[in-house]
């Protein structure tokens, strides 16, 4: 039976591991390369790493840890931040990675998205969306949350699907760094919209919470950060716990 | 050991070239058939799609060339299928070396999403690939198209229906998983074969 997955995400800034709180206020954790390797070990699923540098050397940089990363990695990784054009795809995917996660650059030029699709399979495309809860709405946000748009979530997850998009990584605005959950409700309904796998993000701070995205949310995997990185979730403590409760995890 | 990836139009060759740098061998990535058939091990990797990389092989003349190798031969994923006999991706005729159809997964459920991504367990394992201890397990699988259980099947997965999650016949081995993106499961099978 296939797994429900469990993914450490790792921003990478300047070569090292941070992390934001509800998106600003940085903390560092950590050596990105070591910290994916422990994290593997632990029985992480796959790994994400987010390039939050803006500059052009900042992008170099990057290019040489994905190509470390695949070197001393064996399970399969993710890479998102900055991918604007398909040269970058080509670029990260030539360094080793397996995926590329498109966010900002899907929004503001979706045929990115099928440019990917088409040149690399859907299996390498995920399109992430970072959405806020207001108004009784999930609106999307760009630049890491920073820029409103006028696109909400679910229309916009079910056009990154027909576009090609081969899985969806929906981060909460509105639940992530709060550690109080992942966002349940409208997790359930992007499992009832579409038909590619979705990632949750955001909010995760015991245990219980990655259960629940997995069982009331339908989640196909759960992403976090922050959990992992301070040592207050272990991976293998988690799918040990997952597995007690029913959830068909890799152990 | 002399350990040669073939080399051709297909996706994400690095990764095999990686995992086995890990086990201490030095690969090479190579078109070059006179390396290729001089070399102890030949793997052949592949991310992609059938009718590109068929027709690619047919005008390298891979085609003839991979059928007739005689030492240990790994396909892996894409290579795996390429290895049946036709895929119904591109409705593609193929290298033929095992006499099987390679079919697109037709999801009963809303909750069978294709490609079939992630990590699933191998069962009724058999062959020099896999020990008694590697039953249960899992691996890392990506692909929207399957090889059914046949003749030639040495380790199953259930998703949707059981379908071969390996194959083997005379010295051509398959999988359809990643091993060099399975954890220490895929590097104790990639270690068996390089072993054989």
């Amino acid at each position: 039976m296939l797994a429900k997955r469990i993914i450490p995400c790792l921003d990478v800034k300047d070569g090292k591991t941070v992390k934001g709180v509800n998106f600003v206020n940085f903390r560092e954790a950590g050596d990105p390369v070591e910290l994916g390797a422990q994290y593997s070990r632990q029985g992480a699923d796959e790994l994400v790493y987010l390039d939050i540098t803006a500059s052009h050397e900042g992008r170099k940089t990057f290019t040489e840890l994905v190509k470390k990363v695949a070197a001393n990695i064996s399970i399969p990784f993710t890479v998102g931040g900055g991918i604007n054009a398909l040269a970058d795809v080509e670029r990260l995917l030539a360094a080793g990675a397996d995926k590329v996660s498109i966010n900002s650059s899907a929004l503001r030029n979706p045929d990115l998205i099928e440019e990917i699709a088409k040149n690399f399979g859907s299996q390498v495309c995920v399109v992430a969306i970072d959405a806020n809860f207001e108004n009784e709405r999930w609106l999307c946000y760009l630049n890491g949350g920073r820029i409103p748009t006028d696109r909400f979530l679910f229309d916009w997850a079910t056009e990154a699907e027909s576009r090609g998009a081969g899985e969806i990584l929906f981060t909460s605005m509105t639940h992530d760094g709060v550690k109080d959950g992942y966002s349940n409700e409208a997790l359930a309904c992007l499992a009832d919209l579409l038909h590619i796998p979705v990632i949750a993000s955001g909010g995760a701070g015991k245990m219980e919470h990655f259960r629940d995205a997995f069982t009331l949310g339908r989640a196909d995997a759960a992403l976090a950060a922050s959990v992992f990185h301070f040592g207050e979730i272990g991976i293998a403590e988690l799918k040990d716990y997952l597995s007690a409760e029913g959830v068909n995890v890799r152990l | 050991m002399k350990v040669a990836i073939i080399k051709y139009n297909a996706g994400n060759i690095y990764s095999v070239d990686y995992a086995l740098k890990r086990l201490g061998v030095e690969p090479v990535i190579t078109d070059d058939l006179g390396v290729i058939r001089n070399a102890e091990k030949v793997i052949f990797p592949g991310v992609g799609e059938a009718l590109s990389t068929m027709t690619y092989l047919r005008e390298h003349g891979l085609d003839d060339f991979i059928r007739g190798l005689m030492q240990p031969v790994l396909g892996i994923c894409l290579g795996m299928q390429l290895m049946c006999m036709h895929s119904e991706e591109g409705d593609t005729p193929c290298l033929g070396i095992f006499d099987s159809e390679v079919k697109r997964f037709i999801p009963k459920r809303h909750e069978d999403k294709v490609p079939h991504m992630g990590w699933n367990t191998l069962t009724d394992v058999k062959s020099r690939l896999f020990g008694p201890e590697l039953e249960g397990k899992f691996t890392y699988f990506v692909h929207s198209y399957y090889v059914p259980v046949n003749e030639f099947t040495v380790a199953t997965t259930d998703y949707i229906l059981p379908f071969s999650a390996a194959l083997h016949k005379d010295n051509f081995y398959a999988t359809q998983f990643h091993p060099e993106k399975s954890g220490d499961v895929g590097e104790l099978i990639l270690r068996n074969f390089l072993n054989l």
